[in-house]
């Protein structure tokens, strides 16, 4: 009996967006069914990766991943464009670790020298992120939105506590946003919702359904992921219908598997390759469930990432 | 399509005589529209029936067991297609590829390679469940000679022999008398011969096409030939096709009741970039692949793939949970500290791991948090300073120690002041945050 393809098409599709300016920029999204679906639907973009940048020497990162940006690490704009220029980085996400008040308690106003300095030397996309302290975030992102102007960043992250401030001042200046609420859809239906109420665009949100790595609650991140696709698709929930983020270095890099050597722990194998491959790994398993742009630290792990996308597309 | 229960009980005998271990015919027939039971539990049934409801209780995807013994494994039976809908049933098993063309010495390692690749994790054994034989060679000699290598130094390991020629086959199969192993290789031009082998030696068949098209005619025609246990082999050669087919073959069994294509899928992961191996090996694992071949078997890529095969598939709506007690690590004496963390399996595992690597003795309290790690169930409420309490006079372990010490995890040092209080009598420890600093913290308080 001749097979019939038992297709799937939705009435909902993800928002197109771009993020960044000029020759340089990006765009994401745009899907009308599941990741890497194109042979029911339209997959226009593909998924995009950032490489992760601080602004503060790294302290903690393991070896296998520190050790890559030991030239350049002392400084963020030698160090992204180290990235973009030697690792061809797409995009770059500048952490500003430093102004958390346990991590030297940075100024905004020194955080936002900083951005401009980098903003100065590259020009492919920048996704700012302040220290993870909502209340800190909240002064600092004010501060950089506004010497970002003008080169359509992404910002973030409004979250819960201080979604307010950070959406005027991302609204205020033209930069996209990144909404993060914990691992729930309807807490991310939530916040997105809050988000527009303020009048922001729904188009240039970016959702952070909040990662975790491979074996550290991998699991819950990609379930989440892949409900609000369906909801986005299947259910045409214009709430949900926004690109979503893996934010999956920072997860990945502080666990046992990708820093305990092989002499400690032989039945675990060859450090070095362990660790890029499980930051590889809840990379990919997250663009199966739904993520459109990552942020990434080891420069081989993007290469594998990026050389299973395009068996993909 | 499937039935329910009240059509299934009208083709019943219904005369209520409980041998199939049910009280009625009707909750037997409930049992069976929810697929709890085989229609083999009763005897009376007629053959009629057993014709109409074989068909429709028979789960959409096949399940199939490859091996025998302790290390046989099973795959299929899978009924949704996204894990929030309900737990994946049957891990895809990985299988490790070994090529009859390969020299001796790579054939001896990749076999070591899958015998000593056991991992625990979580408190689950993790492992590469099968040998893949390839006849890369095309002879049948070659063949056999792997064949029997295998047969002999991995003699309880499950194994899929890889050929489409009928006289290799023929030639390695004989090796495994018993032992169910997979025959993969029946093609369009086979199909009568390999079909004729397979039920001979007790084997299942792969099937290969290029195409869903051509993978549901051979289907068919194998069927035909009296062979119900098939794995499918699209011809899928990269992720883009792997994605694609996988999808529509499981859309296909459960939604469209498709029979010809409900078994389940075997996919190549095999890359000249193993990096990109693990990851393709990671698309098959989540996105529908039952049996998943690769080139190698390092220990780093398998903890890799093993723990994303983990996380798929959980029981979603069940975390991973440990049992609520004082557990003894390395024979703790009334001096040895105390430590409490919750019952959520990954905490457990890991704080228990290193506290044996500290080599330190010491008790273990665990809490029924119901599954949740130590800061969700913290904030969800459950890991509060009057449970702990209770739950430490409760437990006992006040009568086994010698100082009323209680060390907590650095992520609730906010609870060491409440839990002073609720805790008469009691010191209150505020422990490191990241069980990693454990050793370290347990000998510097010993020393
Ligand atoms: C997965 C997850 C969930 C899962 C649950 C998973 C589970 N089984 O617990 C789900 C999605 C259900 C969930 C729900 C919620 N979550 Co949650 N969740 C997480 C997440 C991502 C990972 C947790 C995890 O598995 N950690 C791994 C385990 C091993 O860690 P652990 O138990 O803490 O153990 C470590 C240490 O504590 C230490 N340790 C453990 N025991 C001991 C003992 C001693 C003596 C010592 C010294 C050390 C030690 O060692 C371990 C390894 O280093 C974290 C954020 C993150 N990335 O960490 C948030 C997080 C824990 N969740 C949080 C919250 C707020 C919630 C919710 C209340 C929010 C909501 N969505 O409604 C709910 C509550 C749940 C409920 N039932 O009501 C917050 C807690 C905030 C806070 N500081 O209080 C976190 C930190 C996220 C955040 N940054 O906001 N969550
Ligand atoms: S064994 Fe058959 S006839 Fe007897 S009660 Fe069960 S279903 Fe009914």
């Amino acid at each position: 009996m001749a097979f019939t393809p038992p297709k799937e098409t939705n009435t909902g599709k993800v928002y197109s967006v771009t993020i960044g300016s000029g020759d340089a920029a990006v765009t994401i999204g745009g899907e009308n069914v599941l990741p890497f679906h194109g042979f029911e639907g339209v997959v226009p973009n593909k998924p995009a990766i950032a490489f992760d940048v601080l602004d503060t020497a790294p302290v903690d990162w393991p070896d296998t991943v520190r050790e890559v940006y030991a030239g350049v690490s002392d400084d963020p704009v030698k160090w992204a464009k180290h990235c973009v220029e030697n690792l061809n980085a797409k995009a770059v996400a500048l952490r500003l670790s430093s102004t958390h008040p346990d991590n030297g308690n940075r100024s905004a106003a020194e955080a936002a020298e900083t951005v401009k300095r980098v903003l100065d030397a590259v020009s492919v996309p920048l996704i700012i992120l302040g220290s993870n302290h909502a209340e800190k975030d909240a002064d600092v992102l004010v501060k950089v939105a506004e010497v970002a102007k003008g080169r359509n960043c992404l910002i973030g992250k409004a979250q819960e506590a201080n979604y307010k401030t950070v959406a005027a001042a991302a609204m205020a200046h033209g930069h996209m946003l990144v909404a993060m609420s914990e691992l729930d859809i309807n807490l991310s239906k939530q916040l997105n919702i809050m988000i527009t109420q303020l009048g922001f665009n729904k188009e240039k949100v970016i959702i952070d359904p909040m990662c975790s790595a491979l074996g550290y609650g991998l699991e819950y991140t990609y379930t989440v992921m892949e409900r609000i696709r369906l909801a986005a698709l299947t259910q045409n929930d214009a709430t949900m219908q926004q690109p979503i983020l893996g934010d999956v270095g920072m997860y990945v890099w502080k666990i046992k598997e990708v820093s305990a050597s092989e002499e400690i722990l032989p039945a675990w194998g060859a450090m070095k390759e362990r660790g890029i491959g499980w930051e590889a790994q809840t990379a990919a398993a997250l663009l199966m469930a739904g993520a459109e742009l990552l942020i990434m630290r080891h420069p081989e792990a993007v290469a594998a990432v990026d050389a299973f996308i395009n068996e993909l597309m | 399509m499937a039935l329910t229960g009240v059509e299934i009980f009208k083709m019943l005998p219904k005369t209520n005589c409980k041998k199939c271990g049910f009280p009625t015919c009707l909750a037997f027939a409930m049992q069976l529209a929810q697929r709890k039971v085989s229609l083999d539990a009763c005897p009376d049934v007629s053959e009629d029936a057993k014709q109409k409801l074989g068909d429709a209780s028979a789960p959409p995807i096949r399940p199939i067991t490859i091996g025998a013994g302790a290390r046989a494994v099973k795959v299929g039976e899978e009924t949704v297609m996204f894990r929030h809908e309900k737990k994946f049933v049957n891990p895809s098993i990985l299988a490790l590829a070994i090529k009859d063309t390969d020299s001796g010495d790579v054939m001896a390692a990749k076999i070591n390679d899958c015998l000593v690749s056991e991992i625990d994790r979580v408190g689950q054994k993790l492992k590469i469940d099968a040998l893949c034989l390839i006849n890369e060679s095309n002879d049948a000699g070659k063949f056999e000679a792997l064949a029997k290598a295998a047969a002999e130094k991995a003699p309880a390991v499950a194994v899929i022999l890889c050929t489409e020629n009928v006289d290799a086959a023929k030639a390695a199969i004989a090796h495994f008398s018993g032992k169910k192993p997979l025959l993969y290789g029946a093609t369009e031009a086979n199909a009568e011969e390999m079909a004729k082998l397979a039920k001979s030696s007790g084997a299942s068949l792969g099937i290969k096409a290029v195409g869903l098209d051509a993978l549901s005619t051979l289907s068919d025609k194998i069927k035909g030939f009296g062979v119900e246990d098939i794995v499918l082999d699209s011809g899928a050669k990269t992720a883009k096709d792997m994605i694609e087919h996988n999808t529509y073959i499981r859309r296909a069994a459960l939604k469209k009741g498709n029979k010809s294509l409900g078994y389940p899928v075997i996919n190549v992961a095999v890359r000249d970039n193993n990096m990109l191996e693990t990851l393709i090996a990671g698309l098959g694992i989540g996105k529908y692949a039952a049996i998943v071949v690769l080139s190698s078997a390092q220990k780093w890529k398998n903890l890799v793939m093993f723990t994303l095969r983990q996380n798929i598939y959980t029981d979603p709506q069940v975390p991973m949970q440990v049992e609520q007690k004082v557990y003894e690590i390395g024979n703790p004496k009334a001096e040895s500290p105390l430590m409490i963390t919750t019952n959520f399996s990954l905490t457990y595992f890991i704080v228990a791991g290193e506290v044996e690597n500290s080599k330190v003795p010491a008790w273990l309290a665990i809490m029924d948090c119901e599954g949740l790690s130590v800061l969700t169930a913290w904030a969800a409420g459950k890991f509060t300073a009057a449970k702990i309490a209770a739950f430490i006079k409760e437990s006992g372990i006040e009568g086994k120690i010698a100082n009323k010490e209680l060390i907590i995890p650095g992520y609730v040092a906010i609870l060491s002041g409440a839990l002073e209080e609720k805790l008469e009598g009691w010191k209150i420890t505020v422990g490191p945050r990241e069980a990693n600093a454990l050793p370290s913290y347990l000998k510097s308080r010993t020393a």
